[in-house]
Order: structure tokens, then sequence, then C-alpha cells
């Protein structure tokens, strides 16, 4: 079906966000040529993820290596199903995401549109990167290539707040992945000799002492900052400071799945499933997960300001996946692989809503969303199928991927874990549904805002329309996902 | 072509064309001779270091005197890798230099550029000599063209940052000739192989210890290694723009080398540790150097003394590398001396630029001045990324060198404290960043341009030079593991 | 083999200690200057004290005569003693400039003056 498409080399796949930003930059003081190239960079990019997907599901992704950084240790790619899954998503949500990103910030009236759409451009390459590392270092230069280049990004307006923000911001990731991540990979090095992910993992009980591993868990799981792990998830809500769509696809999509994408992929190809079970931090590192869950889940309930809710909504959906990767066994993993993408469709819609509501009404929070539901109904009927899909309920896609999690869980004697999975799935519903009730049922509280109140413009309602067709659609195809996946469990 | 016959020339150009630029009238000439002198060292040098690559040692005996009585010049794979970085420093900081030195020292360029050579054949001199009274001549050579370059500073600040520099490093540089003649009345011989070949037998000589303790303060001056660091900011700060960025990339290198020279081919390593306790006296230096410097830098409101401080913690990685004396941790340090002169170099570069647009170093001239000059300071805000170590730049080749030879030396906690002082680096690296781009400018802030391509070309070239070996590092990993092999006396390979 | 058979080294250590406590205790630059190169020869008077062989004569080939006194110490401190007068050269150029520019030649004086800006 898709072998129309040429096959490129995995590098040339990453290298054309990149190009595409440095053209953006040199374009910024020309409007026209500037959005052209916005609007142009995401096209190639998808088809070139695509043209790798027939070979990934023959079972032979492409493989690329490029330079040996120190003497055996090679920057490489190699596509593997699970990185695909994710190549896949970040680029069909970019498609969606530039146009109501460029419709956003001219709505709102932001500057400096270059240079926001140039780093927007980079974090989507580092995505790519990611996705289809072949080791831990290449994932390491890519994920900390993201960690930079989204920086500009949440600092965006400028002012004290989002200063503050971004340095928080900044600051976590990065202690994270240099004090933690850094020295966890320089020790796998210096013990095993690779940082290859290979299937089955690299690290086995003969090379490292019980304690070694053990840490090495702890610092590898802190130290991929981006899965939001508690205590280090501040930066997420911190990041809230930015515009929306950086929020709606970075800080929902691109940097969080890059985050728990590493954990499954550190879990899967570098410990093992078989390993990770015997370690001693591995049951605190998995209740700490679900502890996030059900933590990042009650937080969210108070939370008043709608990007802050989803924020912690975030973290605590992240913490399912993690929670599927240490659950160590093959449905959990499929099923928080699955998770990503479920995820990914839903919580960008809900993003996009948010931002949307913003820029239609000026309503930042949730108890001034009352009767909202009749002056923008597409708007909030796509949040409630946003919702629906963050919840885990039919007919949208995250149904499935909770249904995965909750049997793998299941089938490894975790019960605890099945009780925490639906106890966190009522708070969902405790958090995601208010603001759709309160907007559709409820009578408005401040009749003038909601009078003046009208829809986002087209470049933005558009995009959340067919991200929330598109939580539909992974209902019926989610067999696809779960073929694509089931060759990455050993 | 005899590499061996034209190795001497690396030295001999500039120390030759230094006073013939006295000379010369004008401003375009005197440049034109220096910038062609640093660049035919620089070829000689990139031929010395291919053929000790492949085929080990150089031996030149002036005036054909064999040593012990000439001087020797001996060249193996650590100071041919140190010789190629001052002589690329050079031709690169010459060839972007001419604008701001037109404007910071209008009148007798002449004299400026002989004194730029003099200093730069110094450099030269110590590091390819075998002979170490010649060690101490060439010091004085540089050092003295040193401190009348930083004089050169338009701020009157420079004279007295000049004066106390030459305090002190005349001070160390004297602490280095008494250690010199400890080691001669001892020995009878000032050739460093037959010092090495002599010094075991008089292990336990008490005047052996004392010459190496004073030879090893006397460097550590030159070095700035903390707390012997006092001169280094202010001379920095002052000093003209070209001058800053040479000597940065530059300097403390090559007092680094000469140490290291002394510590573990002079003395043999085992030797250095076991007279006096000085890995473990070097690592406590350092890690307060890596501490104290970032510290301090965090707070400083000039651009150019926060870079120098940053600088004095830079330092500490390299000599603590040293301090675990193996061939890794040795690597580790030669490989952030490479890498550093390129970070550094680039970053004084970008500072030189701003000042010579903006007429100031103060921070607070320098609010948004992102969106004024963005190709400057992208170019400053990526070698800073280089300076904390992010991939793919030679930053985080080297730290994760630097790492490596901590775990394989089983410090551990050194590897905490390593990681805790880079994210110093963050801080004050992040708080730049910010304040060129997230800060409004000022309104009543006078007009700006962005510099000129003449400058910026040179600026981008040493940042893609800062992400090139980042990524390939056949050429500076290889390079200093040979240095390292040499410098600890371990069998010469080849490129890896 | 008593103390006073060193007494070189106790003259080199006696004028080092001055000179250096001249550098350090004396405000003026040109006092400085001079601790330092009573500092330096110090060091010069290591060396040369060192060249001396205990009964060998000057070291001129003539005939009649077996043992010469080191003649490389003295080699090597007339380098030294160049690169003492350009140091002190530099340093009294420093000086002069810094008179100029500062009206006053006190370490401390100029601190203070810094401080103000």
């Amino acid at each position: 079906m898709l072998d129309w498409i040429p096959t490129v080399s995995p590098l040339s796949v990453v290298l054309i966000p990149f190009i595409g930003a440095a053209l953006i930059a040199l374009a910024a003081s020309r409007p026209f040529l500037r959005d052209l190239f916005c609007w142009l960079t995401p096209i190639p990019f998808f088809i070139a993820v695509l043209g790798q997907l027939p070979n990934v599901l023959a079972g032979a992704g492409g493989t690329q290596a490029l330079v040996a950084l120190l003497p055996g240790l090679e920057i490489g790619f190699a596509i593997k199903p699970l990185g695909m899954m994710f190549a896949l998503l970040a680029s069909t949500l970019w498609l969606l995401a530039t146009p109501y990103a460029l419709g956003y910030l001219k709505h709102a009236g932001h500057s400096n549109i270059g240079r926001f759409m140039a780093c927007y451009a980079i974090a989507l390459g580092a995505a790519a990167g990611i996705a289809f590392s072949e080791n831990l270092l290449t994932l390491y230069i890519f994920y900390e290539i993201l960690s930079i280049s989204t920086y500009p990004l949440v600092a965006h307006s400028g002012d004290k707040t989002s200063r503050d923000g971004a340095r928080t911001y900044i600051a976590l990731l990065l202690v994270t992945s240099v004090g933690l991540m850094l020295p966890a990979m320089v020790w796998i090095w210096q013990a095993t000799g690779t940082l290859s992910f290979t299937s089955g993992g690299i690290l086995s009980g003969e090379m490292l002492s019980p304690a070694a591993g053990a840490l090495l868990l702890v610092l590898l799981l802190f130290g991929i900052g981006k899965a939001a792990l508690m205590p280090f998830h501040r930066w997420l809500p911190a990041a809230m400071v930015a515009p929306t769509p950086v929020s709606a696809l970075l800080h929902a999509v691109a940097v969080v799945k890059a985050g728990v994408f590493s954990v499954l992929t550190v879990v899967l190809y570098i410990f093992g499933l078989d390993y990770i079970v015997t370690l001693a931090t591995h049951p605190f590192m998995l209740y700490l997960a679900v502890f996030t869950m059900l933590a990042a889940s009650l937080v969210a309930i108070q939370q008043d300001n709608l990007k802050a809710r989803l924020a912690y909504s975030t973290v605590s959906q992240l913490a399912y996946i993690v929670t599927g990767a240490l659950l160590a066994v093959d449905l959990a993993a499929i099923g928080g692989g699955m998770h990503m993408l479920m995820h990914g469709f839903g919580k960008i819609t809900l993003f996009f809503c948010a931002g949307a509501i913003y820029l239609g009404s000026g309503i930042k929070t949730i108890s001034a969303m009352d009767g909202l539901g009749r002056r923008m109904p597409v708007t909030m009927i796509a949040f409630f199928i946003g919702a629906l899909c963050v919840i885990g309920l039919p007919p949208t896609g995250g149904f499935w991927s909770k249904l995965y999690l909750v049997t793998g869980a299941w089938s490894a004697g975790h019960y605890v874990v099945v009780g925490a999975f639906m106890l966190s799935t009522l708070l969902n519903i405790g958090y995601l549904l208010p603001p759709v009730m309160r907007a559709f049922l409820k009578p408005p509280a401040d009749e003038q805002k909601i009078a003046k109140a009208k829809e986002a413009p087209l470049l933005c309602l558009i995009p959340l329309s067919l991200t929330a067709l598109g939580t539909i659609v992974l209902f019926f195809a989610a067999g696809a996902a779960f073929n694509l996946l089931s060759p990455a469990i050993p | 072509m005899n590499v061996t016959e034209w190795m001497p020339f690396i030295v001999l150009i500039p120390l030759i064309a230094g006073p013939i630029c006295i000379l010369l009238p004008g401003q375009r000439l005197p440049w034109l001779l220096a910038m062609l002198s640093a660049a035919s060292a620089l070829i000689i040098a990139g031929f010395t270091f291919a053929e000790v690559i492949t085929n080990g040692t150089l031996r030149y005996a002036f005036g054909n005197w064999q040593p012990p009585i000439g001087i020797e010049y001996r060249v193996d794979a650590a100071n041919a890798f140190v010789a190629l970085l001052i002589t690329g420093m050079a031709s690169i900081m010459l060839a972007w230099g001419k604008p701001t030195v037109d404007v910071e020292i209008p009148e007798r360029q002449s004299s400026f550029y002989a004194l730029f050579l003099l200093a730069f054949a110094g450099l030269l001199g110590i590091t390819l000599t075998g002979d170490i009274f010649n060690v101490f001549v060439f010091l004085e050579i540089s050092s003295l063209a040193t401190y009348a370059l930083i004089a050169h500073g338009q701020d009157r600040r420079a004279l007295v940052a000049a004066f106390r520099y030459l305090m002190m490093g005349t001070v160390g540089a004297t602490f280095l000739l008494i250690g010199i003649g400890f080691l001669y009345i001892m020995t009878g011989t000032l050739n460093m192989m037959e010092l090495a070949e002599r010094l075991p037998a008089l292990a336990d000589s008490r005047a052996t210890q004392v010459g190496l303790a004073f030879i090893v303060v006397g460097f550590s001056i030159k070095l700035a290694l903390f707390p012997m660091h006092h001169w280094l900011p202010n001379a920095y700060t002052y000093a003209p723009s070209l001058v800053t960025a040479f000597l940065a990339a530059t300097a403390t290198k090559v007092a680094l080398y000469v140490l290291l020279r002394f510590v573990f081919t002079v003395f043999a390593p085992d030797y250095s540790d076991a007279a006096m306790p000085l890995a473990i006296a070097f690592a406590v230096l350092a890690i307060a150097g890596m501490f104290a410097g970032s510290w301090i830098a965090i707070f400083q409101k000039n651009l150019k003394r926060l870079l120098a401080y940053s600088s004095v913690a830079q330092v500490g990685y390299m000599v603590l590398g040293a301090s675990f004396v193996t061939v890794v941790g040795v690597t580790a340090s030669f490989l952030h001396l490479f890498n550093h002169g390129l970070i550094k170099g680039a970053l004084f570069m970008a500072a030189g630029i701003v000042f010579h647009q903006i007429g100031s170093a103060r921070l607070e001239d320098m609010r948004g001045l992102g969106r004024v000059m963005p190709w400057t300071l992208t170019g400053f805000a990526l070698a800073g990324l280089s300076l904390i170590g992010i991939p793919p730049t030679v930053g985080f080749v080297s730290k994760w060198y630097l790492i490596s030879a901590a775990i394989d030396a089983g410090q551990t906690w050194i590897v905490v404290l390593i990681l805790i002082s880079s994210l110093l680096a963050v801080v004050y690296i992040a708080k730049l960043i910010e304040l060129f781009w997230m800060q409004p400018r000022p309104a009543d802030s006078p007009v700006v341009q962005e510099a000129s391509p003449a400058l910026l070309i040179p600026l981008w070239l040493m940042v893609f030079a800062n992400f090139y070996f980042g990524i390939d590092t056949r050429l500076t990993v290889g390079g200093a593991t040979a240095a390292a092999q040499a410098i600890l006396g371990v069998p010469v390979g080849g490129l890896p | 083999m008593n103390i006073l058979s060193f007494f070189n080294y106790w003259a080199v250590i006696l004028l080092m200690m001055i000179g250096y406590y001249g550098m350090i205790v004396c405000g003026n630059m040109i006092k400085k200057i001079i601790g330092l190169a009573i500092f330096q020869t110090a060091a010069f008077i290591l060396f040369i004290s060192a060249g001396k062989v205990i009964g060998g004569a000057t070291p001129i080939l003539r005939e009649g005569i077996a043992l010469y006194s080191n003649p490389l110490p003295h080699v090597l401190i007339l380098t030294a003693i160049v690169v003492g007068v350009a140091t002190t050269a530099v340093g009294l150029a420093l000086t002069v400039r810094i008179y100029e520019a500062f009206d006053t030649i006190d370490d401390d004086a100029i601190d203070t003056l810094e401080d103000d800006k």
C-alpha cells in the first residue's frame, strides 16, 4: 500500500525538520516566505517517515551508522517498531499542529514567529532522532537537543512568569539528564562496552553487582526527566506558561512522549524485561510510577486553570506508560506503547481546545467555562471526544491501550496496580468531564463574556476537529498499531 | 620534505617575524606579516603532527650541538598536539581580530603585532623544547610580551592588571628557575630525557623533591590553578579582545602541558605521586577551582570577567583528569585542553565582537542584544552549549572522557562532583542566554548593528569546529590519547 | 659539614625572603619592583654558587689546570639576568603609565580609585 513512497535513509528523515528550521530562520523577516516554509516542512517529513513503515512492518527497519563519536561508540540510527510508532505520531500531529500554531500565534499577536517556528521544527527533528536512535548515546544527543530547542518556546512571550517557568523547565530537564542519565550511560558503557539497543537488553546479572544494577535503574528512570516521574515532574506544569501550540504538540506529544519512549526503550533494550524484575529497586520504581499516576490525578482535580489541569493529567498519563513498561510483561509493554499513541491524539485535542477556548473567549479557567458550549460547540465537542480518549472509553483509541495495560497488570499478578488503574480512570473522569458538563449543561455565569465568545479561527478549529476524529479512527485501527508493536517485545 | 629540519621553524618563524614586524609601517602590513607567520607555523605544525603520529618522536639539535651540550627540540605526540592547537588558534584569532585591533589600538599597531608574535613564539618554544632551561627562557619571552599586550587594553585598569600579572608571573617564573636550579645541581643536566634517566637514582633526595615542588607551584601560577588564579580575571577582562581570546585559548593550555611534561615525563608518574601527594593535591585544587570558578562566574556583571572565571573552573577539569594518573585520565586532560581552547576561543571571540559593536563588556548593556546581533550571539549560545557539555559538541566529548576516567579510576564520588559543578555552568550560560534573548532591549539603548562578516566568519568557523570535533573525534581523541601515552611514557601507537 | 658550610644557601634564602617581603608589604609599585629584583637575584645566586667547584679554577682552558669550575650556570644566569632586566624594565614602564593614568603608584590607593567606578 505504501510501496510507492521512496524509502530514504533515517538520517535524511531526521534532517528534514532541521533544514526546514534553517530555512524558516533565514526567512524570518519575510512573513510570506517564512509561512511557506512552515507549511511545507512537515509534509516531506511525514512522507519520509511513512516511507519507513513498510520495511519496519517487514521486520527490517532501516539502519544507518554515522560516525564513531568515541572509539567503539557510534552515532547511528535503527528504526524499530516502537520508534516507528513514535515518529509516525509526531509527524502526523505536526502536520496538524502547524496550521494551528500559525493561526494561534497570529491571532494572539505574538512576535518572533520565525524563531518560534524554527525551534518548533528543531524539536520535531530531535523527536525523530530520538525515535530512530540505534543506541543510548544517539538517543541522549537528540534528547538534549530537544530540551534546548524547546527552552526558547517555553520562554517565548518573554515576561517574568514565562522566564521563571522556562527556568524551572530547563533546570529540571538538564539537571536530571546531565546529573543522572549521563553518568548512568557512562557507567553502562564502562561495564558492557556498548550502548546499542539490543532485543532482550544488554545488561545482565553477571556484568553488574545487584546494587549497581539497582542504582542504574533509579538513575535512568529519574534521569529521563521528560517522563515526568515524581518528584521530577515540576517542569511540566512550569512549561504551561508557553503558548498553547507548544503545550499541545510538545508538552503533550513530542517532549513527554520522547520521555516515555526513552523509558520504554531503556527498559526493553538496555535492561531487558527478564533482568529488570530481578533488581532490588524495581518494585520501588513500579510503585512510584503508580503513586505518580494517582497523585497527579488528585492534583489535577484541584486545578482550576485548564492548562494546569491538563498538564497534571499528562503527568498522570505518562505514569501509566512507565507503569506499563515496569510491569515487565509483554501485554503491558505493548499497552504502554499504544498509550503513547492514543494519549498523544487525545491530549493534543484537549490542548488544541484549551488554546481555542482562550483565543475565542479569553477564558483560561474551568470555573469560567459555564455555558460556553453554546457559543463554541465544535471546540467543546472535540474536547469531549479528546477527554473520552484520555479516560479510555470507547469509541476512542484510548480504550484499547488502557485495556492492554490492565490486562498486562492482571497477567503479571500485580492486582494492586490493576486497582490503581481503575481508581485512576475514575479520577480521570473526575477532572476531564466537568469542563464539558459545565460548558454544555450550566447556564453562563458571566453572560457578557460568554456572549462575546465565538469559535476560534478556522486554522485552529480544523486541526482540533481532525485530531478528535483521529481518536475515533484509532478505535477502529488499533489492530494495526498492535501488529506494528508486537514484534518490538521479545 | 624532511619534517625534522622544518620543525624548529614553527618557533623560529614568529620569533624572527616579531622584530621585523616593528619596522613595518601602517596597519595592514604588520597584520599581514603576523597572519602569514601564524599560518605558516600552522602548516608546519600540521605536518609535524602527522609525522609524529605515524613515525614517532622527532629530535632536532640546534646548531648540531648534541645534548647535553646543545639545546634539543624533542617533539612527541604531546607537544605536537599542543603546538597544533596554538598555531591553529593564533591563525584563526589573527584572521578574526584585525577589526577589533583597529578600534581598540588605533596607533602603533606594528609594535602590538610584534608583541603578539613574540608571545606566540614563546608559547610555541615552551611547547617544543626538550631543554628545561629553554622552557624558562621561552616562558619569560611569552610572559613579558603578554604583560605588554594586556597593558594595551583601552581601560586604564588594564595597566594595573598587567602590573599585577607581572608580579605574580615573575614570581612563578622565578620559582621555576629555582626548581630548575635544584634539578641541575642534583643531576648536572638540563635535557628532559637525560633528567628522566638520572632522576630515579635520586628518588630519595630531598633536593629533587623541593625542586619538583618549586616547579609545580611555578607552573600552577601560570596555569591559574585555583587558588593561584588571581591574576587571570583582571588580565582577561581588560586586555584587548584579540589578546584575551588568544590567551584564553592557548596560554593556560601551554602551562598545563608543560606542567604535565615535568610531572609525568621528567619525573616518573609514580615518583611525583610518592614523593609528594601530588595527585591528591591536584584533585583537591582542581575540584575547588571547578566549584569556586563557576560559582563566582554566576555573579559577574562583566561578560569577559564571567568567561574568565569560567576559565578558572575549566582549568580545574583539565587538572582533574591528570590527577587520576592514568592514560584515560591524562587523555581526558589533553582532550579538554584542546576542546576548551575551541570553546573559550569561540566564546571570547563572540564577546570581543559584542565589545567591538557596543563598546562595552557590561552585561547590563547587553539586554535583548540577541535580536539585534543574532549571528554573533547565536554563535555565543552554541559555544555556550559546548561549554556546558551538551551533545554533539566538543564539551560533551570532554565531559564523557572525564567521567569515564573518574569511573575507570574508581572515583565515583568525583563523578558526582563533576556533574554538580557542570550544572553551575548551566546556570551562568542560561543566565546569559536569557539576558540576550528573553529580555527586551531597553528603549534608551544606542542603535547597534550586527557585526561585519569579517568578524563573523571566523567566529562561526570556531563554532563549527566545536560541533565538528564533537562528532568526528578521530583527530582530537586520537591526538589526545597519543599525547597521554607519550607524556606517560607508554609506547605510542598510530591513530585508532 | 655544618650549617655554615651551606652559607651560600642561607644567603639565598635571606635575600629571597627580603625580596618577597618587599613585594607583598610595600604598596608603592617601585618598591614592589625592587623587591622583585632582589627576589630574582636570590635565584641567580643560587645558580651561580652551585657552579663553583671547590678547588676548581676559572673555566678558561689553559695548561696545568685539571679542575675547572662549572661555567654553565654562569651562562644560564647571564640569560636569566637579561630576562630579569627586561622584566624590571617592563614593570617600570607600566608604573610610569599607571602614574599617568591614576596619578598615584600606590597599589591600595588604586584599589580605592577602582572601587569608585
